[in-house]
């Protein structure tokens, strides 16, 4: 089988469990396609050598009853991986190995799957383009110098490229749904509470989840049935009753009551994201759903809210990089001068820019004005969601307010940047699930998304809308191969 | 509202991020421009509402506070930029 990588993850497991193809011969070939793509700058660490090993391994005894057997995966570096470099993106983690594994790429490798390599990511997650990694920016495979989206961009990258069959992300304000977006895959940022944030590098405690990004919603849907699981490593995961998201996924969606929020048809939209919506809706009806106008009226606050809530959790999670325990240190006169030197030197421009935010609204005399006004303003902003859902079962957005910009385009304007991630901030402010599939293009081509939004707890829901819609939108990405020469 | 270069001062001291007078300007301009755009919300009257402290309505489960990693001291510790057998190596501290 030449075209291995153009396979599906499901078709993948398909093939392993009837030995029509060797995790051998599945993992050399995302391998060498990896090989001939360092041009996109995806990964940040590679780890071929023990992946073509493992699979080996796996075939010596292959155990075909797991849900990935023998899949190769690269995962986003912000994932801790025992025994193999852990960066955020930074410099202050260079050189952190950690000593323990996160329990979402944990419960990847006990269903089978093969660890590839760490992917590209902004630096602690932090943008949306993955301009601010360490590590370079990441190359989109849809043109050349178009940015892939973040702060996800090495893992939509490499699963738009086919480098890896499937990824995970992390999601903080639209770090899954942007990129996917950007790269015409899917991307599922489960509810909070739903993947344990255990091992993962934290940015904002509060809203921050790990979930899938996949070239289907089939995919997508078997991955978060592996990676959702209840942790009591994490105190704020939650033990509810999970679906068997895959196994349970259906197009019927007939008589779904899907809202569109007014609110969402921002001022200075493009035209394209307008007729993009427009045709969703459409698809959505010919699906069986029913259409409903609903109000989410405190959506413009949500950015500001963010821009309080996710800087001040950061500064308080990144006091701990202070060159003593792990990570880069950079020499002081004294101790404190050895920490602002390590913090000044060993941190990127967005990511102190963000400390130096969240530490101001949380500094005495600040915290009632900012952080306390956030934290209720993000409370009407949840209860707008819980009163659109005694009307709707799910609601439906563009993902993005426009398609994949340049590199460089955005960089000197941070609120700019900021303002790519309007449709996904609220999905995090309140806790929500949220999914962006590929839905059209715009007139460069470039690859346009639509979210759906669903209730707590109800990803099975928006993965059957999204699953139902991917079917009657039959998007096609439409990649070159430009970086292989 | 205006954030200025004392205020950047006493910021960076706070975060431990030491900052000179060329990147303080930067960062001035930065954080005025990201504070006029969240200055939105006082737009918002809240007087009565709740603030959100989380967004799941779960409450906290208990679990035995047992130690379950172990002999992990030398790898951790290998993590460290700098280090003397069992220990981590700091700046003098104390005259």
């Amino acid at each position: 089988m030449s075209d291995i990588t153009k396979q599906s993850l499901s078709e993948l497991v398909e093939n392993i469990k009837s030995k029509k193809l060797s995790s051998s011969e599945v993992t050399k070939a995302f391998v060498e396609r990896s090989e001939k793509s360092k041009e996109l700058n995806a990964y940040i660490t590679e780890d071929f050598t023990n992946a073509l090993n493992k699979a080996k391994m796996f075939d010596e005894k292959p155990n075909l009853d797991l849900k990935l057997p023998g899949i190769p995966m690269a995962v986003k570096d912000l994932f801790c991986t025992k025994d193999l470099r852990t960066t955020a993106g930074s410099k202050i983690l260079n050189n952190f190995i950690p000593t323990y594994e996160s329990t979402v790429t944990q419960n990847i490798w006990n269903e089978g799957a093969i660890l590839m390599g760490k992917l590209n990511c902004d630096e602690f997650a932090m943008g949306s383009s993955n301009e601010t990694s360490f590590f370079g920016n990441v190359q989109n495979p849809i043109d050349k110098n178009l940015v892939p989206g973040g702060s996800s961009g090495g893992s939509s990258s490499a699963v738009a490229a086919q480098l890896t069959p499937i990824t995970i992300g992390t999601d903080t304000g639209g770090s899954i749904r942007q990129p996917a977006s950007f790269t015409g895959t899917v991307g599922l940022k489960p509810t909070y509470g739903s993947c344990s944030r255990y091992g993962i590098v934290a940015f904002a405690s509060s809203l921050d989840q790990a979930g899938p990004m996949a070239q289907n919603v089939k995919d997508c849907a078997l991955l978060q049935g592996v990676i959702s699981t209840y942790d009591e490593k994490d105190s704020t995961s939650i033990d509810f009753k999970r679906n068997e998201y895959s196994k349970e996924l259906t197009k019927d969606i007939k008589g779904k009551k899907i809202g569109i929020p007014k609110e969402y048809r921002v001022d200075g939209m493009p035209k394209e994201i307008e007729d993009l919506w427009k045709k969703g809706i459409e698809y959505a009806k010919d699906c069986g759903a029913e259409i409903i106008d609903i109000s989410l009226p405190h959506t413009n606050y949500a950015l500001p809210t963010y821009y309080i809530v996710a800087p001040a959790e950061a500064s308080s999670n990144l006091a701990r990089y202070d060159g003593v325990k792990y990570g880069f240190r950079a020499e002081g006169e004294n101790l404190i001068d050895m920490y602002e030197k390590t913090r000044s030197e060993g941190f990127g421009a967005e990511v102190q820019r963000r400390i130096m935010i969240g530490t101001y609204v949380l500094s005495s005399g600040y915290y009632d004005a900012y952080y306390l006004k956030a934290q209720k303003v993000r409370k009407l902003i949840k209860n707008d969601f819980d009163d659109a859902y005694r009307e709707v079962d799910a609601i439906l957005t563009p993902s993005t307010p426009s398609s994949a910009f340049k590199i460089g385009e955005k960089t000197n304007d941070p609120v700019s940047m900021y303002l790519n991630d309007i449709f996904t901030v609220p999905v995090n402010l309140a806790g929500l699930p949220g999914i962006s599939i590929p839905a059209g293009h715009d007139s460069n081509g470039y690859p346009l998304g639509l979210q759906i939004i669903g209730k707590a707890f109800d990803e099975q829901n928006i993965l059957n809308i999204a699953y139902a819609m991917e079917e009657k939108i039959n998007f096609k990405n439409n990649i070159t191969d430009w970086w292989i020469k | 509202m205006s954030i200025d270069l004392k205020t950047i001062k006493h910021i960076s001291k706070l975060s431990r991020i030491s900052v000179d007078e060329k990147k303080a300007e930067k960062l001035a301009g930065d954080l005025n421009s990201i504070f006029d755009f969240i200055e939105k919300l006082n737009e918002l009257k809240t007087d009565n509402v709740e603030p959100l402290t989380s967004v799941a309505e779960t409450t906290l489960k208990l679990r035995s506070d047992e130690v379950k990693s172990k002999n992990l001291r030398e790898q951790v510790i290998k993590n460290s930029p700098k280090e003397n057998e069992d220990y981590f190596v700091v700046p003098k501290v104390i005259e």
